[in-house]
């Protein structure tokens, strides 16, 4: 398992840029998560959900419940434009942050 | 599939979130732990296994709930579930009403703004004047244990006769030091009197305001040194000459910048040296309230410094006033009780010998009493205390009208909110939750005007006290905010509050809901009873305003009579010069000689037309009185008139016209027979028809000494001669050079057109050239005429500006129902106009509703104006409480104000473009 300090940093720009494209639940940003880093990253209910309540607190991402047809109704979270601008910046420092480590340390890119 | 969401509400219950909310956490994590398990079946795990893995997720170490607990501790911010239970407390609720209340408040700012401002100046001018009673009556003394503290004095004396000195002659000397060593009720007693000295030793006067102090007045009152020592029971015997004096605080920072080397100093009292022994603390003024002293001597230097008139062992000098500390256990009635078993001695011992067998009886048959003396005692209470109950009334009538005007806004503005509140209610939300939030906005709208006015009164209560200050001297109170003061506004407002608050809230409140929500722009029919109230409103606002106005009237013409009143001499363009020359240890025989010498230089003055001596300034509130009495007239009379001592031209220089006979010359001397000048009402009261020139009236001197027979030389126009409010009493003139008894002091009076300054200084110049140790003190009698009249024109000013504040708040309470009336009937109006009613037509009909209400307040207002007048009547002057000129020009003047308003209202209604008020609905 990942590094916890490496994770924290990193969950909010995970999480913001999954719900960049469409709005999500919390169960299915999990599953993406977890899919997408092969199971190297797994985020439980006890971290996943205080993490958005708190994103949505800054006004970052945007909560609602939705009803679909057919379906119980579910919270969507959505990205806000205010999330979009912080998505953006965290996305460069992060390349940044990666491009030096690489030169500091001689990894090439995998 | 099992229920996960028990295990979430476990888990979530330390946080005791909002129920709403964790509902909402619990769907949500309830919904995730669901979708997880149902993964882990499809995959194939066992029941029992999911359930443990899923269960799992929430065990670890409890990170949920600390992770939750960090992020709600913000409270959540949700909307009042309409109806909902009292959940979370009164206080939370609170906090929520408040914000909302802001909210409310920020989105009208003009409502806010007149709110706020008419309550801070109605509340302010309220305090302000609660401010000044409190210190002048209410406040206790800076002693200790103010509230064992009694004043005597007797409870059945009607007068005497004697000489009269200080604020508060109620003792003699030998009097006091028999209640002293045979009281038996007190565990300290002292005694006092207010005077004061002459600091200069020559040449212009420096007057410090001073106190005779018996030994153990320091002592019982509990007053410790602020540096040095206090007088004390040693220093005070008899022919102790002056052993030293006591400084107050204020005086010595102002003269020796509280230095240390002031304590053993040297001070002039009236020409006597004394040495400064201590410094009494900051905040004590002495035991009159308004009066403040600079120096304390002991009572038995009186003797010393007043000389030749010295009063301390007159059987019948009158001086002093006591005061006394109960003993633990004793009440002032039962302390009276005792006082009084020991009166008879007590002035059988004391009785002046001059007193013949009338006099005698009374002063024998006096009974002392003790009275409640926490608040210390004060002429300037006596005098100012009934125009402040008086003023603080109207200020609180103002405010009233104020009230009434902005519960007409809240009316209105609850009109305006009738949708939203009938949603409320309809979706649940209970009516006591609803008033709550209504009454939360009045409440804060009092709240900050009252500490709005709270601020504003601390300088409208400086601007008060300086329209009191008279040349005279400054009037010393303790203006400072204490409880009282605060409880005062704090009352005011709740009460304010809840009358302009809570009945709009309430009215408001009760509309049924269906109702409101059909109703169109012109309220509910629920209106109408609103509308009632209004009415009422407004009708009481006239009423109250035309009290306010009559009283204004009455006192502005009482003032304007007084000030306009024939005093019989002239006001203006008179200096008087007080002259003190006791150093000058001239011989009693010299001295009216001397004093008649001195007015001569005087009058000798370039730029000085006429200039006289003479013993009491007019209307100066001094006075000499005497018994008189005379069968001139063939039967015998008898009345009380006073006296003056004159020297020649004195009638010439203050432009009374001497009617018959002659003026007092300087061949009326010592040895030539005693004469007087007498004025109208003496010769009417005394003479009654018969010429007074030549006959002779006499004068009681007293068992002791034979009568003093005067002889009529002359007669003069009456003159005022304490006071210009006085009746016009007998007054006979003496000569100057007949004074059988001259003393040391002499006042003259003399006019002339220079500038002041340039005049004082050449008659300063002039009396150095005879001796420069004469002391001399200048006052301008106008001015010091016009002092006297300050009750009278405070009462004038702030009435007067009183009664226009409430005409103009009346007028704009009226309009402002006018137009809300006049555009109820907009429909109606236009279906008038449509039938063809013409402008005129509308005009009266808006027009009449304002009349109606207008003559019931008129006359609600002219019966309470009757009423309330009596109260005032002993303030009043030269006007009767029931002038009809000044109820008639009340009337006229709110009539022609108030129809005015109502005017551009209907003035407005009869423009109707009558389509546009149909096609609205």
């Amino acid at each position: 398992m990942l590094d916890r300090e490496l994770k924290k940093g990193s969950a909010e720009l995970m999480i913001l840029s999954l719900v960049e494209d469409r709005a999500r639940h919390g169960y299915e940003i999990s599953k993406l998560i977890e899919t997408r880093s092969r199971g190297t990253l797994r985020f439980n209910v006890a971290s996943l959900y205080p993490l958005l309540y708190r994103l949505e607190d800054r006004g970052w991402i945007q909560g609602r419940w939705t009803e679909k047809s057919g379906q119980r109704r579910r919270r969507y979270y959505k990205l806000t434009a205010a999330g979009r601008k912080v998505l953006s910046a965290q996305r460069n420092t992060w390349q940044s942050f990666v491009a030096a480590m690489s030169r500091i340390t001689g990894l090439e890119n995998a | 599939m099992p229920d996960f969401r028990d295990e979430i509400r476990r888990k979530l219950a330390p946080l005791r979130l909002e129920a709403t909310r964790e509902a909402a956490i619990v769907e949500e994590l309830g919904q995730h732990l669901d979708d997880r398990y149902a993964e882990l079946k499809t995959r194939g795990t066992p029941e029992q296994q999911a359930s443990a893995a899923v269960l799992a997720e929430l065990e670890e170490r409890d990170l949920l709930a600390t992770r939750l607990r960090k992020l709600e501790r913000q409270p959540r911010f949700d909307p009042v579930p309409a109806g909902g239970p009292w959940h979370g407390g009164l206080l939370q609720h609170l906090g929520q009403d408040l914000r909302y209340a802001l909210r409310s408040l920020r989105r009208s700012p003009g409502f806010a703004a007149v709110a706020i401002l008419s309550l801070a100046l109605g509340i302010g001018a309220n305090t302000a004047i609660f401010q000044l009673l409190n210190a002048v009556r209410l406040r206790s003394l800076p002693v200790r244990n103010p509230e064992e503290l009694v004043y005597l004095k007797p409870s059945n004396s009607h007068g005497r006769s004697g000489n009269f000195r200080g604020n508060f002659p109620i003792f003699t000397n030998l009097i006091w030091e028999q209640i002293r060593d045979h009281q038996q009720a007190f565990s300290g007693i002292a005694a006092w009197n207010s005077t004061s000295f002459n600091l200069a030793t020559g040449g212009r006067s420096r007057i410090a305001k001073g106190m005779y102090v018996s030994g153990d007045f320091f002592n019982a009152l509990g007053i410790l040194p602020a540096a040095g020592r206090l007088i004390s029971v040693a220093d005070d015997t008899k022919g102790c000459g002056l052993p030293g004096a006591v400084i107050s605080f204020p005086f010595w920072q102002r003269e020796y910048g509280g230095n240390a080397s002031a304590i053993g100093s040297k001070l002039t009292l009236d020409g006597h040296p004394a040495e400064i022994i201590g410094v009494t603390p900051p905040g004590f003024f002495g035991l009159e309230v308004g009066m403040s002293f600079d120096v304390a001597a002991p009572i038995c230097s009186e003797a010393l410094i007043d000389g030749e008139w010295k009063n301390i062992d007159r059987r019948d000098g009158w001086w002093l006033a006591i005061i006394a500390r109960l003993k633990p256990g004793w009440t002032a009635e039962k302390a009276t009780a005792q006082l009084e078993s020991i009166s008879p001695g007590i002035f059988q011992a004391t009785l002046p010998e001059r007193y013949k067998e009338k006099e005698a009886k009374e002063f024998l048959g006096w009974k002392l009493a003790a009275y409640p003396a926490s608040a210390g005692l004060s002429n300037l209470r006596e005098e100012y205390e009934q125009p402040l109950w008086m003023l603080l009334a109207i200020a609180g009538t103002v405010l009233l009208i104020a009230c009434a005007n902005l519960a007409n806004l809240m009316f209105a503005r609850a009109n305006a909110r009738e949708r939203e509140i009938a949603v409320r209610l309809a979706l649940g939300a209970s009516r006591s939750r609803l008033l709550q939030q209504l009454m939360m906005e009045s409440l804060l709208v009092a709240a900050v005007g009252a500490l709005a006015g709270v601020a504003l009164a601390q300088i409208l209560t400086r601007v008060l006290v300086s329209f009191l200050t008279t040349s005279g001297g400054k009037i010393s109170l303790d203006l400072a905010v204490d409880w009282r003061v605060l409880g005062f506004s704090g009352l005011v407002a709740v009460i304010t509050c809840l009358f302009f608050g809570l009945t709009p809230a309430m009215k408001a409140t009760a509309t049924p809901p269906i109702v409101a929500m059909k109703a169109g722009v012109r309220g509910a029919i629920g209106g109408r009873e609103r509308l009632g109230i209004r009415r009422v409103l407004v009708v009481a606002q006239v009423a109250l305003s035309m009290v306010l106005l009559v009283a204004a009237f009455l006192f502005v013409r009482s003032f304007q009579k007084l000030v306009t009143v024939d005093a019989g001499f002239r006001q203006t363009g008179i200096l008087v010069a007080d002259l003190d020359f006791t150093q000058l240890k001239m011989p009693v025989e010299m001295r009216n000689t001397f004093k008649q010498q001195l007015a001569d230089r005087v009058q000798a003055l370039p730029g000085v037309e006429s200039a006289a001596a003479v013993n009491i300034v007019p209307v100066s509130g001094n006075g000499w009185n005497d018994s008189v009495h005379t069968n001139a007239s063939g039967e015998e009379l008898q009345e009380v008139a006073w006296f003056n001592r004159v020297s020649p031209g004195f009638f010439k220089t203050m432009g009374t016209p001497i009617l018959r006979g002659r003026d007092v010359s300087n061949s009326d001397t010592l040895s030539s027979p005693a004469v007087a000048v007498v004025n109208e009402t003496f010769v009417r009261k005394l003479f009654k028809d018969k010429d007074p020139l030549g006959q002779t009236f006499k004068v009681d001197e007293g068992a002791t000494k034979p009568e003093s027979v005067y002889q009529v030389v002359g007669v003069v126009k009456d003159t005022k001669y304490r006071t210009l409010r006085d009746e016009l009493t007998p007054i006979a003139f003496v000569p100057r050079g007949q004074d059988k008894q001259p003393d040391t002091y002499c006042s003259i009076v003399m006019r002339s057109d220079l500038p002041l300054d340039s005049l004082t200084t050449a008659v300063e110049h002039a009396l150095a050239e005879i001796n420069p140790s004469i002391l001399i003190r200048f006052t301008v009698l106008k001015t010091q005429i016009r002092d006297t009249l300050v009750r009278e024109r405070l009462m004038a000013s702030l009435s007067g500006f009183f009664g226009v504040l409430a005409a103009v708040l009346t007028t704009i309470g009226l309009y402002g129902l006018i137009s809300y009336m006049a555009l109820r009937r907009r429909n109606e109006i236009g279906i008038r106009m449509a039938l063809g009613a013409d402008r005129m037509r509308v005009l009266t009909l808006v027009m009449r509703e304002a009349i109606e209400l207008l003559g019931i307040g008129l006359v609600a207002g002219a019966a309470l104006s009757w009423w309330a007048s009596r109260t005032a009547r002993s303030m009043l002057f030269g006007v009767k409480n029931t002038d009809p000129t000044i109820f008639g020009a009340a009337v006229a003047l709110l009539a022609i104000v108030a129809l005015t308003a109502s005017f551009v209202p209907a003035q407005r209604a009869s423009h109707l473009d009558p389509l546009e008020a149909l096609r609205e609905e």
